[in-house]
């Protein structure tokens, strides 16, 4: 690690959130001299930036560097997990714009706040001290706040976006608590320094801070029991909000947690192993169990998202390079399928009117047998049906619990697995076994790439796995 | 071809005959593609699997036709090859599917296209099933039938398909899950999931219990075993002719085909140890459900039910652990795959004709269908065991097996046989004779030359193999002995001398 203690820091680790926070400062003034006519250069500049970002990303060569007195991290994993994190940001602007518009709620904000809130992700993926990890949350957030509620006439997306606030105040408030007891116990904000601290004398005040901590990071992964916020939300929220919520934050949360987790507490792994144990068991059961009730698509996918947050855990829980491995491909095939399923929601119309009752699917596979084939392929999916994608992605993380012999949590989390395989089927069911209902509209053309990608990712994943395999061996060898 | 070899090719095969199948339009010349290019796949799928017959050598115990590719990694790999067990299995599987196509031409009228694609996936998938030679890719091959099956079921299905097809799925999923995590603690424990290594290691005792009742949850509901079978008549009631006879021809196999590959040699000794378990088990199917299935007034179900009891046979014979045994219930699959192919067609046939498969819809067939009755019958009989069909041999020979094993085990299960007479010919009796009474009936057509076409080569074959079963065994031979020699090599040796180890 080449480290630079000079007074002028090194800027270029940081560059494409450097880039990314001009061209949003930038877009700002832009579109208040333009106003909302402008939101389709904005949102295309927006882009751009993002995909440039992201080259620059790849530019960034294997190493590992850091910079900003150590605050600020870029090794393989903050490279691949920002690179899944900007695949989600750019998506959920395209799968925006169409659905804002027809809602008459297309406000040049709406990007730029995306904008924000990803270059908070990306903080949070780099972030290797506290108070930058705390500064990347909280850009993140307070820019989805606002997005939540970007539907400011509607009930329910002003008490989606009022929720999410109170309740995400409450966990940065955990987070920042903890966190002062973790840096008065081990006299340091800087992973490293407390991963030398808590190795020398595991403390119970580092623990008591560590569990705050934990708190904190579950609520943004949405993980039980810190997962009350998410039906309603992504229920509430614009359909894209609730997209943009399910694929990048949730990158940029589990970034977050596995860097904190294994880099700076990895000593105390024993202490925190049957807290996240747990968590991933809770939010695997209740993503099965509370998910078989709900009619609305958007409600289901939020139990739905509950219950992969807790696959995701499973992988963190083993705290070993394999199990990091299987939660960077979780999150990257997970990433896939959300944003098909989302796409395929968004999919959902008829007469002009959109859809979000499972029931309105009937027989969409006679009436719009694209939508309804995309649809079942990304549910089987999620259910981890070989040869798809999803599959794969429960293998690598289970993997991972066995060779940690957690047995009983791989055990439950199987048995959950199959339970929500309830849920999916049904949807499925009433897709292709009920008679037809009303009649699908075809999707628009940007929003059916983005179901056909996504569908092909899961298909041809057994296929082409080695390189994505091999990406996040690098990843989660770069922790260690 | 690509640097692919021939097991390649009858994995790929079904899926291009898919891809055509699913361009075709959906009027009806698309139609009349759709059937006969899925049709004329399956053909020349069955003729590439004889060439593979053919470069095939019985003498060999080992793997031939082995492909080796790096797929994950470097320890999991996308690795094929065939023993003298999978053979049959695959050439019974590329041999069966023509017959399920044919059936399907009249029976199914909407939404064919994808009817015959998932046909043509579910052929792949279970191909890949019998010629993986790496433990997560045959586990990726086994639990991604269910995808088709379930749609199967749930869209081309009778009444209560959609029941049927939720508890087929949910059923064998959660056997499967549990194999899967085995699967994962044999990868960290021998380092590979190579087929061909993990023959040769040698895992500790205690993880040999666990692992075994894990593999064990999956391939008993599979097959399926007493008292998880009940998934089975549900989905085989439900399911359309072709679907039925593909569940009782090869899934069902899928599960007897894991337990010589995996349970046996891989886990010796807690083979050795549950012996007595599935022993029981296995009698109490043979005998509880050939009871059951007497009492049922659905003709499709009691096949199901005898299906169930057939099942019973295979699973007594592989954990006698002896030559007899597991050649026996090689045998008695192939055999039973045919039989009860046929019979689930000849199902199919009146109930094209009639809509219903209640026993007590039908009588006196034999007046109006005397070919039907014929063909029928000779399944009948081979499905009860008679001397001269293939059936009679895989029976005798788990008996046999089983004698050796355990004089009371071979005493229970021969109640089967004599079970098996009752409820198979007393389903014939009120099927085909008696007066003919009900008016729907008499104006029944005999067999056309399309069905006589789908039975007559399975009527001929169930024979060829009742006379001359050498055609199997030799087959199976050489691979049954080594399997049983690494068996043996696995056990303690105050254990070695199997056979005379039981009461």
């Amino acid at each position: 690690m080449t480290t630079i203690m000079s007074p002028v820091p090194a800027f270029g680790p940081a560059l494409p959130e450097i880039l990314l926070a001009i061209v949003a400062l930038g877009l700002v003034l832009y579109g208040a001299i333009m106003g909302d006519g402008a939101k389709r250069y904005i949102d295309m500049i927006a882009i751009a930036a993002m995909l440039v970002a992201g080259l620059l990303l790849l530019d960034q060569g294997p190493g590992k560097v850091s910079t900003f007195n150590d605050a600020f991290v870029v090794d393989s994993f903050a490279r691949t997990m920002k690179g899944l994190t900007l695949i989600g940001s750019i998506a959920a602007i395209i799968l925006s714009q169409r659905f804002l518009v027809d809602e008459k709620i297309a406000r040049f904000e709406y990007t730029i706040l995306i904008l924000l809130s990803t270059i908070g992700m990306m903080m949070m993926c780099s972030a290797n001290e506290l108070i930058s990890l705390y500064l990347g949350v909280e850009l993140q957030s307070l820019a989805l706040y606002v997005v939540a509620a970007m539907h400011r006439d509607n009930l329910k997306s002003s008490e989606a976006g009022l929720k999410y606030f109170v309740l995400g105040a409450l966990s940065s408030g955990m987070l920042l608590y903890g966190m002062s007891l973790v840096y008065g116990f081990t006299g340091s904000v800087t992973f490293p320094a407390i991963a030398k601290a808590v190795a020398g004398q595991g403390g119970t005040g580092v623990v008591f801070g560590l569990v705050f901590i934990i708190a904190g990071l579950a609520f943004k992964m949405s993980i039980v029991p810190f997962h009350m916020w998410t039906p309603d939300v992504y229920e509430g929220a614009p359909t894209p909000v609730a997209a943009f919520f399910a694929t990048a934050p949730k990158m940029a949360a589990v970034a977050m947690s596995t860097r904190i987790l294994i880099d700076a507490f990895l000593p105390v792994l024993k202490d925190w192993q049957p807290i996240i144990a747990f968590t991933a068991i809770a939010s695997m059961v209740l993503g099965a169990f509370a998910a078989i009730g709900q009619s609305n698509i958007k409600r289901l996918m939020a139990y739905s998202s509950i219950g992969n947050m807790g696959y995701a855990m499973v992988g963190l829980a083993a705290g070993t390079i394999a199990g990091v491995e299987g939660v960077v491909i979780f999150m990257t095939i997970y990433l896939a399928m959300t944003l098909g399923v989302f796409a395929a929601i968004l999919g959902m119309q008829s007469g002009g009117k959109r859809l979000e009752d499972i029931s309105d699917l009937a027989g969409a596979s006679r009436t719009n047998p694209g939508l309804a084939f995309v649809l079942a392929a990304l549910l089987f999916s999620l259910i981890g049906i070989p040869p798809l994608g999803g599959f794969f992605g429960k293998f690598y993380v289970f993997a991972a619990a066995i060779e940690a012999k957690l047995f009983t949590l791989a055990v439950i989390g199987i048995v959950a697995s199959v339970v929500s395989a309830f849920y999916y089927l049904r949807i499925i069911k009433v897709m292709y076994f009920d008679a037809p209902g009303p009649t699908l509209a075809p999707a628009g053309v940007e929003i059916r790439a983005i179901m056909w990608a996504s569908a092909a990712f899961v298909i041809l994943f057994a296929v082409f796995a080695s390189p994505i395999r091999s990406m996040a061996g690098a990843a989660a060898k770069s922790l260690f | 071809m690509f640097g692919f070899g021939i097991l390649s090719g009858l994995i790929a095969l079904p899926l291009v005959g898919a891809a055509f199948v699913l361009l075709q339009k959906d009027d009806a010349a698309g139609l009349r593609n759709a059937r006969w290019g899925a049709f004329w796949t399956t053909i020349v799928t069955f003729l590439l699997s004889l060439v593979a017959l053919a470069r095939f050598e019985n003498a060999k115990a080992g793997f031939q036709l082995v492909e080796r590719k790096a797929w994950l990694g470097e320890n999991i790999l996308y690795q094929l090859g065939v023993d003298g067990v999978a053979m049959p299995f695959v050439i019974l599987t590329t041999f069966l599917m023509p017959f399920c196509i044919a059936a399907s031409f009249h029976s199914i009228k909407e939404r064919a296209r994808e009817y015959y694609a998932l046909f043509l996936l579910l052929e792949t998938l279970m191909i890949g099933v019998f010629v993986s030679l790496d433990l997560v890719l045959f586990y990726v091959f086994f639990e991604a039938g269910l995808i088709p099956m379930f749609l199967i079921i749930g869209i081309w299905g009778g009444a209560r398909r959609i029941y049927a097809s939720f508890k087929f799925f949910l059923y064998t999923l959660l056997g499967s899950v549990l194999m899967l995590l085995a699967i994962m603690a044999m990868y960290w424990a021998a380092g590979t999931t190579d087929i061909v290594k993990l023959l040769a290691f040698k895992f500790p005792s205690s993880m040999q219990y666990w692992l075994w009742l894990a593999f064990f949850a999956s391939f008993a509901v599979k097959m399926p075993m007493w008292p998880v079978h009940t998934w089975l008549p549900d989905a085989h009631v439900e399911a359309p002719t072709a679907g039925s006879v593909i569940l009782a021809g090869i899934l069902l196999k899928m599960g007897g085909y894991g337990f010589i590959r995996f349970s046996l040699p891989m886990f010796p000794e807690a083979s050795l140890y549950f012996a007595n378990f599935v022993f029981a088990l296995s009698a109490i199917a043979i005998i509880y459900t050939s009871l059951v299935a007497m009492m049922q007034e659905d003709i499709k179900k009691l096949i199901a039910y005898s299906s169930v009891a057939h099942m019973g046979f295979v699973t007594m014979g592989l954990f006698t652990l002896n030559a007899q045994g597991v050649q026996g219930a090689v045998f008695q699959m192939v055999s039973h795959g045919l039989v009860s192919g046929a019979l689930f067609l000849c199902v199919g046939i009146v109930y094209d004709r009639m809509h219903t498969r209640m026993i007590s819809a039908y009588g006196g067939l034999v007046n109006r269908m005397p070919l039907y009755a014929l063909v029928f019958l000779l399944f009948t009989m081979a499905n009860v065991g008679l001397p001269g069909t293939s059936g009679f041999v895989g029976e005798f020979l788990t008996l046999l097996g089983a004698y050796k094993a355990s004089t009371w085990l071979a005493f229970f299960a021969t109640f089967g046989v004599i079970l098996s007479a009752a409820y198979a010919l007393w389903l014939f009796a009120r099927v085909v004779y008696g007066k003919m009474e009900k008016h729907a009936l008499e104006t029944i057509p005999d067999l056309d030359s399309r069905e006589l076409a789908m039975l007559v080569p399975l009527a001929l074959l169930v024979i060829w193999f009742g006379v001359q079963p050498n055609g199997i065994l030799a087959m199976s031979q050489a691979s049954v002995d080594g399997i049983l020699a690494i068996v043996q090599a696995g056990l303690p040796k105050a254990a070695a001398t199997l056979g005379t180890l039981k009461p």
